[in-house]
């Protein structure tokens, strides 16, 4: 993968963690509720490893199919179902409630997964994953999978690193310095703005195609 | 209705709410007990700058007939910040608003016009019915994940259980019964809940045939209505607990949970004992891995000549406090308690919440002392301070004088009238004063009863927090 590759997983990953829906929030609020800068920073752990298993499951899958299918109808396929699921979080106000405010850190991480997976966090990375060259070599055999299945579990980690440290940047300010006030005045939408990065991505996925 | 920045009546936590601005306008539930008018949203001016201030500016007829209403909430409100289900971004829109009686729920648009919400959508008595099994519905609560709604009775004629039905946050459709598991509960009346602590709790009334005639008084002294509130895990919708507060004390109403999410208590008012006709204020608290009750607050029954009783009190030659709602101010220093029989709203400082002091007493009305508006010196008033509202900051109070057609006319058989006074609260000693240029009465509400108060932008019984 390239620089530019990397750079643009980490920006993704920068969004994600910029998502209050995404889990900071969450954090910041059991911290308050502790009182405790370490409940936060221990909330923060499962909410990425939720996070990195929803994005790592689509970015695996992608990798390791484009190492063995024809990577144009992966592509089409694979825009199609972001611009589709793009405009579907535009246009829909429904928001799924999966489980209470007192969890462990297993459920907390079940919950991120789930809210990453609902939001489409993986679908997301479709565009940068799509556009890598497929691995020489093997292509064309299913053995080929497991391996091919390394850049894209990669691109998730790196991804997921930025989408914690952007979260942990955020949720320590809000936490130490703003205060929860804060998010009345600069917690803008978004959910438009993500539904409007899943069209984007798609239309590149589709062009590049 | 999605916004691109946070609604800003929304705030994460009780502390920023009281910074909140004072409501321009409040809007009141009125009925009309022969069934013969509509009943209504009335829409009061609580500018005092205004010139129409204390005066109805606004009037939404409902669609049918006999609704009776009664509460009423907002569709949406500051949980919409809570970090489970985060979506700050709707607006605090639409009055949810049920009719006791008539089992239909309305849906009234306050855009774009405030002063005249728009009726938008009625549901059914049977689709609540067949979707959730419920009928009656009571209490409106703007959950982060959908709309709660308590509801008195059963489907189709059956008296119970009531329960909760949950509507749809966008469509208000009914999405079925909250409950996975009621355990012992059939009786229902309020419902809040401890939100960041996942602890739902429910009071008791009684059965549609137990209240919609009036009160019975076999059944009251038979000890038959509910005497319990009950705790639920708010997010596996499963009992968990019911507190007996003890068969004497009948009616458990009024549900008032902390505000800081941190605490773990809230305050219910028992409407009446039947050993010595006295009310009751007890706080719910944690008792290790459980929950218990402590009575905090007992007010007596004024003894009263029988001549001048209704039939129901003759008896007893006694008029009984009657606590029928309470309001807890959003930092959690004030508590407010009708006395809707004595006609009298007091305020303790419930600061310690297990040792309330009475820091203020205002009386208005009442069944044997009628005491007038200090506006309108020569009317004497009839019904008391009933349901009681606070504004966010706490500076402000309105009560409303009419408790439920059927009981309205039992206890106040000469006719309850209909006013709505607003009293100024001196937040830093305690103290009630009655604003003088604030009593609308009689003829301005067209020969309706009021009811509930919602204030515009939200008030003390209307919101719930995640941040401390």
């Amino acid at each position: 993968m390239t620089v530019a590759t990397w750079a643009t997983l980490a920006a993704l990953g920068a969004f994600h963690g910029l998502n209050p829906a995404m889990g900071w929030l969450f954090a910041v609020a059991r911290g308050l509720q502790e009182r405790s800068r370490m409940a936060l920073l221990r909330s923060l752990l499962p909410i990425a490893a939720g996070h990195l298993a929803s994005v790592g499951i689509v970015a695996a899958l992608v990798t390791a199919t484009r190492s063995v299918t024809a990577s144009t109808a992966l592509a089409v396929v694979g825009g199609v179902v972001l611009v589709a699921f793009g405009l579907w979080r535009l246009l829909s106000e429904r928001h799924f409630r999966w489980a209470g405010m007192r969890l462990s850190a297993a459920q907390l991480a079940g919950w991120s997964f789930l809210m990453s997976s609902a939001h489409g966090a993986g679908l997301m990375l479709l565009p940068v994953l799509v556009a890598e060259p497929v691995p020489g070599g093997h292509s064309g055999h299913l053995t080929a999978a497991p391996v091919g299945a390394l850049p894209g579990l990669a691109a998730a980690g790196v991804h997921t690193v930025a989408m914690l440290g952007t979260a942990l940047v955020i949720a320590m300010l809000v936490y130490q310095v703003f205060g929860v006030g804060v998010l009345r005045r600069a917690w803008f939408n978004v959910d438009r703005l993500w539904a409007g990065v899943l069209v984007a991505a798609g239309l590149v996925t589709l062009i590049r195609a | 209705m999605t916004r691109w920045t946070p609604d800003p009546t929304f705030y994460p936590s009780p502390r920023e709410a009281v910074t909140a601005p004072a409501e321009k306008l409040a809007y009141v539930a009125a009925f009309d007990r022969t069934a013969s008018r509509p009943d209504a949203i009335v829409v009061l001016d609580t500018d005092p700058d205004s010139p129409d201030y204390g005066s109805v500016v606004g009037w939404t007829d409902l669609p049918h007939l006999g609704d009776e209403l009664h509460h009423f909430g907002w569709n949406a409100c500051s949980s919409a910040l809570c970090p489970t289900a985060p979506h700050p971004h709707v607006e605090r829109r639409y009055l949810i608003v049920p009719g006791l009686r008539s089992s239909r729920i309305h849906v009234l648009d306050t855009q774009p016009d405030p002063r005249q919400p728009q009726v938008i959508k009625v549901i059914g008595p049977e689709e609540l019915a067949k979707r959730a099994g419920y009928s009656r519905p009571h209490t409106v609560h703007c959950g982060p994940d959908g709309i709660y709604l308590s509801a008195l009775g059963g489907a189709d004629g059956a008296e119970g259980p009531g329960g909760i039905a949950i509507l749809d946050h966008t469509t208000f459709e009914v999405r079925g019964a909250w409950e996975a598991d009621r355990g012992p509960q059939f009786l229902a009346y309020d419902v809040w809940w401890h939100l960041t602590q996942d602890v739902l709790v429910t009071s008791e009334w009684g059965t549609p045939s137990m209240i919609e005639d009036g009160i019975i008084g076999e059944l009251l002294l038979g000890r038959r209505y509910g005497h319990a509130i009950h705790f639920w895990d708010l997010a596996k919708r499963r009992h968990v607990q019911r507190v007996d507060l003890g068969d004497q004390y009948q009616m458990p109403l009024e549900l008032r949970p902390a505000h800081d999410p941190t605490k773990s208590y809230g305050f219910v008012g028992v409407v009446i004992s039947v050993e010595d006709l006295s009310a009751s204020i007890w706080l719910w608290h944690r008792d290790g891995d459980a929950w218990a009750v402590t009575k905090v607050i007992d007010i007596p029954a004024e003894p009263a000549d029988p001549a001048d009783l209704p039939d129901l009190l003759k008896p007893f030659g006694a008029v009984p406090p009657l606590v029928t709602d309470i309001d807890l101010s959003v930092d959690d220093r004030f508590l407010y308690v009708s006395c809707w029989g004595t006609g009298e709203l007091r305020q303790y400082d419930v600061s310690d919440p297990l040792h309330p002091v009475q820091t203020g007493s205002v009386h208005l009305g009442g069944i044997v002392r009628r005491t007038a508006h200090p506006s309108a010196p020569d009317e004497a008033l009839a019904g008391g301070p009933q349901m009681v509202e606070v504004s966010r900051d706490g500076r402000r109070v309105y009560v409303s004088n009419s408790l439920y057609g059927a009981w309205d006319d039992q206890f106040y058989p000469d006719g309850v009238g209909a006013w709505l006074a607003k009293l100024d609260v001196d937040v830093d000693a305690g103290g009630l004063t009655p604003d003088e240029r604030f009593f609308p009465h009689g003829d301005e509400f067209r020969g309706l009863r009021v009811h509930q108060t919602r204030l515009q932008g939200g008030d003390a019984s209307s919101d719930s927090y995640c941040f401390p």
